[in-house]
């Protein structure tokens, strides 16, 4: 006996591998959407409330009940809520693809108000000056705003990045796959600590990696 | 050339209307440098932002070059800022952009002009500031005088007609000021454009401004040419700015037991530099002490401005002579 079959007697490392392409692919996968969806609204969250360029109060009121709600929901929750939407959307309920929509719902909210939240860290003033020099809202967000608030941005992206992880294990729960399925069905049902033990020691190697690289993504774009 | 009609400025705070700016009729020449001076909350930001529209007008008007913008929107409302160069307190510089970016900037933003051109202008200008070494630094790398330049730079990269300068030397120390100031006034003379810079410090108004209105509590209540201003000025606002740049004594509480009558003599121009006094003191015999005086510069002329006491019998002769050479004479009450 070899000893990693002595040290981790219930392990099927090939299952483990799988997993670990499946909670890749959902978190590829969901972080994408949720930056394609949550920027936007993190800008048009920004941008609408009081006092910024094109303040609509009773816009933004509207628009942060929605992203409130949906913040508070559960995961667990909002995800057996959204099994219809996501047969609309993906033809199925359970799987990757599946759990990519809860995910995306789940986490956009969340990252919008950090886009917003690191938008209105840029200086006001460069701002104005963008206004004075004629600059359009359009070139104001996307060579005024999103540059000067990158460090933020990614900061941001890493925080969401991190929380989808957690979220990916959750969604192992319902069938979705990925490590943190492994950990509930053999490591906590099947009560094979070995099976705990890695799963979430990759899962925690996931975060520090994503962690890291995040951070030093942060250092390199901060000019302050 | 700028002229504001009757134009005023209110905020709504809590659902009432607080006004920032009494109505104000005010023209600013083409060429000129003018300077708008005021404590904070006298108007003098808002008044310098009806000029670009950063701030609408609440009532009355503005025009530019005899063309009322008071209502430009959209693409022509770029196209009038375009044209009118601004610089900040603390620069506003884009910190993720290197100083010839962020000199390119309003060229980039505007379009247009091809990539060549811009590098060409860039050069330009950051040699016109001397900053040419520094192109591919980041704003977070500079002092804040060089920080300044780069405003500087970027304010003129679309050749503006008008340069607005927003409390542009109070962050930095008195030398980079002076350097600051000087490049302003190089600017202004080399290329013609019309300057209105608003400060709280008189002294930047005597160093490069050719008139001054005095902003309080958002009326204009004083407005000249700077000599005449500085030298007389009327209304007790302005009175304490002369006063704190001219570190000036010559209260005649603070000179007890000096005898004689106090008088207040200010030259302006070459007659700063004749020896008139010690003409006047030969002639009639009048005996004086000098107890503060200052020699300086409005601009380009030369002034003095003298406190002193005097005292002996043809003392109407001697005021006479000093006022007959030019010399304004205030007798100063003790």
């Amino acid at each position: 006996m070899s000893p990693m079959q002595a040290l981790f007697p219930n392990i099927d490392w090939p299952e483990i591998g799988q997993a670990c392409i499946d909670t890749l692919l959902m978190l590829g996968g969901s972080l994408l959407f949720t930056i394609v969806l949550g920027l936007p609204l993190g800008v048009w969250l920004f941008l609408t409330a009081k006092g910024q360029l094109h303040a609509r109060p009773k816009l933004y009121a509207v628009l942060s009940l929605v992203v409130n709600v949906l913040r508070s929901i559960p995961f667990i929750i909002l995800m057996i809520l959204l099994i219809p939407v996501t047969q609309a959307i993906t033809g199925v309920s359970i799987g990757i693809r599946g759990a990519i929509v809860p995910l995306v719902i789940g986490a956009a909210p969340f990252f919008a108000r950090l886009v917003e939240t690191a938008l209105r860290e840029v200086d006001r003033g460069v701002i104005e000056a963008s206004q004075a020099m004629g600059a359009t809202t359009a070139q104001i967000v996307t060579r005024v705003l999103l540059p000067e608030a990158r460090a933020g941005l990614v900061a941001s992206t890493t925080v969401t990045a991190v929380a989808l992880v957690g979220y990916t294990a959750m969604g192992g729960i319902v069938g979705a796959g990925g490590l943190g399925a492994l950990a509930y069905q053999y490591g906590y049902n099947g009560y094979k600590p070995d099976y705990m033990l890695v799963t979430v020691a990759l899962l925690v190697v996931l975060v520090q990696v994503l962690q890291s690289l995040g951070d030093r993504l942060v250092s390199r774009y901060s000019r302050r | 050339m700028i002229r504001f009609a009757a134009a005023s400025k209110s905020y709504r705070v809590d659902g009432a209307l607080v006004p920032a700016l009494q109505p104000v009729d005010l023209t600013i020449e083409a060429g000129e440098v003018f300077g708008i001076i005021g404590h904070s909350g006298a108007g003098k930001s808002t008044l310098l932002r009806l000029i670009n529209l950063l701030e609408r007008p609440t009532a009355g008007k503005v025009f530019i070059d005899g063309r009322d913008v008071t209502a430009a929107q959209g693409a022509e409302l770029r196209k009038l800022r375009s044209g009118i160069g601004m610089i900040f307190q603390h620069f506003n510089l884009l910190s993720s952009r290197t100083v010839a970016d962020n000199v390119a900037f309003p060229l980039r933003l505007q379009g247009g002009a091809d990539d060549a051109a811009i590098v060409a202008r860039v050069d330009e200008l950051l040699d016109l500031v001397g900053l040419t070494a520094h192109a591919r630094k980041y704003p977070a790398q500079l002092s804040g005088g060089q920080k300044q330049r780069v405003g500087i730079a970027r304010a003129l990269a679309s050749h503006p007609s008008i340069l607005l300068c927003d409390e542009a030397t109070s962050a930095l120390d008195p030398q980079t000021t002076a350097s600051v100031l000087e490049l302003l006034a190089d600017i202004n003379r080399r290329l013609g454009l019309t300057i209105v810079l608003i400060t709280h410090e008189m002294d930047v108004i005597r160093r490069v401004c050719d008139r001054v209105a005095v902003l309080d509590g958002g009326n204009v209540v004083e407005l000249g040419p700077v000599a005449d201003v500085f030298l007389h000025p009327q209304h007790p606002t302005t009175r304490r700015f002369v006063a704190e740049a001219d570190h000036r004594e010559g209260r005649g509480a603070e000179f007890p037991g000096v005898p004689g009558r106090l008088f207040r003599l200010s030259f302006r121009g070459e007659a700063t530099y004749s020896p008139l006094l010690s003409r006047v003191v030969r002639d009639t015999g009048v005996e004086y002490n000098l107890l503060s005086g200052r020699v300086d510069r409005i601009k380009d002329v030369p002034y003095g401005q003298l406190t002193l006491a005097m005292h002996g019998e043809r003392l109407d002769d001697a005021l006479v002579q000093i006022r007959d050479a030019g010399v304004d004479i205030e007798e100063v009450a003790r």
